[in-house]
C-alpha cells in the first residue's frame, strides 16, 4: 500500500508541490484506485506480448526536405518571461 | 424562424444554401444569437469567435452566390473542443495552466474543416485536459445537460455534445481517449464517433494519452457524422500515426442497409450494474436491427471487466509524460520559484486541477522504478488480451452492438468519488484500448426523459460499415427527431 513517503517521492518525480491536505487525500485515493487495479494480478500474462501500439506501423519515412518552420516570434509569443530570443529561467549554474 | 434554422443538420444546411433558401450568414447569426441567449445556462462554450465566424459566413455567402461552394461543409457553423489548436484563438484545455495560450497554428482537423468551408463558432468546454466523464472537471465552469440542467452532459467532450444537442452548433469535434466522444453523445442524445486509431491526424490535438487519443465528430444525425468524418480523415505527414490508407466515400454506401450483416451482442456488456432502462432500450435496438435483416448472435469478450484497470494505468502513464511539458518555461502559466525545479513544481501545483494531479501522480507511480513491471508492464499485456477478445469476436461477426454507457446522465456532484467516475467508462474503454472504431447513436429515452445511447463497434478502418448500420437503425426509429426544450 502507498504511504506518505511514497506520495512525497512520486510528487517530487512529477514536479508537483502538494499541500499537506492534498498529500493525505492523494494517499487515500491512489490507494483505493491501485487496490482496484490490482485485479489485473488475477490474469495469467507471463506468455503474453505487451501492446505498445495498436496499429502495425514500422518506420514511417519521408524525404528529408528543408521546409520553413513557424517564425520565432510566433513561438515566443506565449512565453511567460521571454528575453529576445530566449526563455528566461532562474539561475541554473553557479558562478 | 431563427430557432428553426438551428434545428437543421449540416447536410440540410448545405442543401438549403445551394438552393438559395437561406444564407450562411443568417444561420451563423441565428447560432450566435442562441449562444448569447442560452449558453449562460448551458456553459457549453469557453470562447465564442463571433467576428471571425461572421466573416467566414460572409465569405461562404459569396461563394454560394457565385455557385461555387468551397467544400462539403461550406457555411456550416461548427464548434471545436478546446483541446484542438486554433491559430489565433485561445486554446485552454479548460486548464488554468493554458488559460492565456494562443496557438500559432491550426490542428490538421481544423485546417481540413476550414478547407471544407466550415464556419468556426468557438471552443467548447471539457474536463481539464480531457480527463473526466462529466465536464465538471473544467477549471472554468461546468457544462450542463440540455435535457436536464441538473445533470451532466458527460465528458470529456461535454461542451461539444451539449452544443450540438442544445442547438448551439450544427456539428462539433471532440476527442475520445476512453469514451470522451461516445459517452457525452449518449448522455446528450446525439451521434458521436470515435474513429479507428490512426484514421484521423492528431496533429494539433493537445496530447493526453498518445496511444489512445483520437478526434471524432459529434453530430445531429448519422449522415452528418459520415460527412464530417470524410472531411477530417486521412493521412498527414505531421502525424506519423495517421495511417496512409485511402479514405472511402462514407456517404456512398450509407444507405446500403444491414441485410446480411452479422452482429454480435457481447454478453459481458449486459452484466450486473447496468441500468435496466438502458438494457431494455439496447435490447430493443438489437431487435430493430434484426428485423432490418441483420443476423444477430451472442458473443463473449471475457476481458471486458479488466478494461478500466488497464486504462487507468496506461492513460495516466502516458499523460504523466505528455504533461511534463507544462513547466512554466515555454508557454502557459508560470509561478516563480528559487530554482527551476521549485518554479516547475509551484507552476504545476497552481495550474493543474485535482483530477489532472491525481492522474499525473498515478501515472508517475506506475512508471517509477520498482513498480514499472507490476503496473505498466502488466497493463500492456492485458491490453493484448483485450485486443484478442475483439479479434476472436470479429472472426465470427461484422459488428458488435452494445450499450454506450451503463446508465443515463447523472446529476452534477453525484460522482465525487474518482473511482465511481472512472467506472462509468466501462463500455467505452475496451474499444479504445483495442484502437477500434465505435459510434454512439440515440436509441431511446429513460422514464425521466434522458437519452440512451447504442454503441456499434467495428473492425479497424471499417467506419463505412459502422456508419451504414447506424444509419439504417436511425432511419427505422424516431429518436433523432427529439430536441430538448431550452426555450
Amino acid at each position: 500500500m502507498i504511504d506518505d513517503r511514497t506520495v512525497e517521492h512520486v510528487a517530487r518525480l512529477a514536479r508537483l508541490a502538494l499541500s499537506d491536505e492534498e498529500r493525505a487525500r492523494m494517499r487515500e485515493q491512489l490507494g483505493r484506485i491501485l487496490t482496484y487495479i490490482d485485479a489485473l494480478r488475477a490474469l495469467p500474462v507471463d506468455d503474453v506480448e505487451p501492446t505498445t501500439h495498436v496499429v502495425p506501423l514500422v518506420n514511417v519515412m519521408r524525404e528529408d526536405v528543408v521546409e520553413p518552420s513557424l517564425p520565432r516570434e510566433a513561438m515566443m509569443a506565449n512565453a511567460p518571461d521571454p528575453r529576445g530570443e530566449f526563455f528566461r529561467v532562474p539561475r541554473i549554474l553557479e558562478d | 424562424m431563427a430557432d428553426d434554422l438551428t434545428r437543421l443538420t449540416a447536410h440540410e444546411l448545405v442543401a438549403a444554401y445551394a438552393r438559395g433558401e437561406v444564407t450562411p450568414s443568417e444561420v451563423t447569426r441565428a447560432y450566435l444569437e442562441r449562444i448569447d441567449r442560452l449558453d449562460g445556462r448551458l456553459g457549453a462554450y469557453l470562447t465564442v469567435s463571433r467576428e471571425a465566424a461572421l466573416a467566414e459566413a460572409r465569405a461562404a455567402d459569396a461563394r454560394y452566390r457565385a455557385g461555387a461552394p468551397r467544400g462539403p461543409l461550406d457555411g456550416v457553423p461548427v464548434a471545436l473542443k478546446d483541446n484542438l489548436c486554433t491559430r489565433g484563438v485561445r486554446t485552454t484545455c479548460a486548464s488554468r495552466i493554458l488559460e492565456g495560450f494562443v496557438p500559432p497554428y491550426d490542428a490538421t482537423v481544423v485546417e481540413r474543416l476550414r478547407a471544407a468551408g466550415a464556419v468556426l463558432l468557438g471552443k467548447t468546454n471539457l474536463d481539464e485536459f480531457a480527463m473526466g466523464s462529466s465536464t465538471e472537471h473544467s477549471a472554468f465552469q461546468p457544462t450542463r445537460n440540455p435535457w436536464d440542467l441538473a445533470r451532466v452532459p458527460g465528458g470529456s467532450s461535454g461542451g461539444s455534445a451539449a452544443a450540438v444537442a442544445g442547438g448551439l452548433a450544427a456539428a462539433a469535434l471532440g476527442s475520445d481517449t476512453g469514451g470522451s466522444v461516445r459517452q457525452p453523445a449518449a448522455f446528450c442524445g446525439v451521434v458521436g464517433l470515435k474513429p479507428t486509431y490512426g484514421r484521423v491526424s492528431r496533429y494539433g490535438l493537445v496530447a493526453f494519452a498518445s496511444s489512445l487519443d483520437q478526434i471524432g465528430p459529434l453530430t445531429r444525425d448519422v449522415r452528418d457524422c459520415a460527412l464530417v468524418l470524410g472531411v477530417i480523415a486521412g493521412p498527414d505527414r505531421r502525424d506519423a500515426t495517421a495511417v496512409d490508407a485511402p479514405v472511402p466515400d462514407y456517404l456512398a454506401e450509407l444507405e446500403a442497409g444491414v441485410e446480411g450483416l452479422r452482429l454480435g451482442v457481447p454478453r459481458e456488456y449486459f452484466a450486473a450494474g447496468i441500468d435496466p432502462e438502458v438494457e431494455r432500450a439496447v435490447r430493443a435496438a438489437v431487435d430493430v436491427l434484426a428485423k432490418l435483416g441483420a443476423a444477430v448472435e451472442e458473443v463473449s469478450l471475457p476481458t471486458t471487466a479488466y478494461g478500466i484497470a488497464v486504462y487507468y494505468i496506461l492513460a495516466p502513464a502516458e499523460a504523466s509524460s505528455n504533461l511534463a511539458r507544462y513547466d512554466g518555461v515555454k508557454y502557459g502559466l508560470r509561478v516563480a520559484g528559487a530554482d527551476v525545479v521549485e518554479m516547475a513544481s509551484r507552476t504545476r501545483a497552481a495550474g493543474f486541477g485535482a483530477e489532472v494531479k491525481r492522474r499525473i501522480m498515478l501515472g508517475t507511480y506506475a512508471l517509477s522504478a520498482g513498480y514499472y513491471e507490476a503496473y505498466y508492464g502488466r497493463a500492456q499485456k492485458v491490453r493484448t488480451l483485450v485486443r484478442r477478445d475483439f479479434e476472436r469476436a470479429f472472426a465470427a461477426v461484422d459488428l458488435l452492438v452494445a450499450p454506450t454507457t451503463p446508465n443515463v446522465a447523472f446529476r452534477l456532484g453525484e460522482k465525487e468519488d474518482p473511482l465511481a467516475m472512472y467506472l462509468n467508462d466501462v463500455f467505452t474503454v475496451p474499444t479504445s484500448l483495442a484502437g477500434l472504431p465505435a459510434i454512439s447513436v440515440p436509441c431511446g429515452v429513460s422514464a425521466a426523459g434522458l437519452p440512451i445511447g447504442l454503441q456499434l463497434i467495428g473492425r479497424p478502418f471499417d467506419e463505412a460499415r459502422l456508419l451504414r448500420a447506424a444509419w439504417a437503425y436511425e432511419q427505422a426509429t424516431p429518436w433523432r427527431a427529439r430536441r430538448p426544450e431550452l426555450a
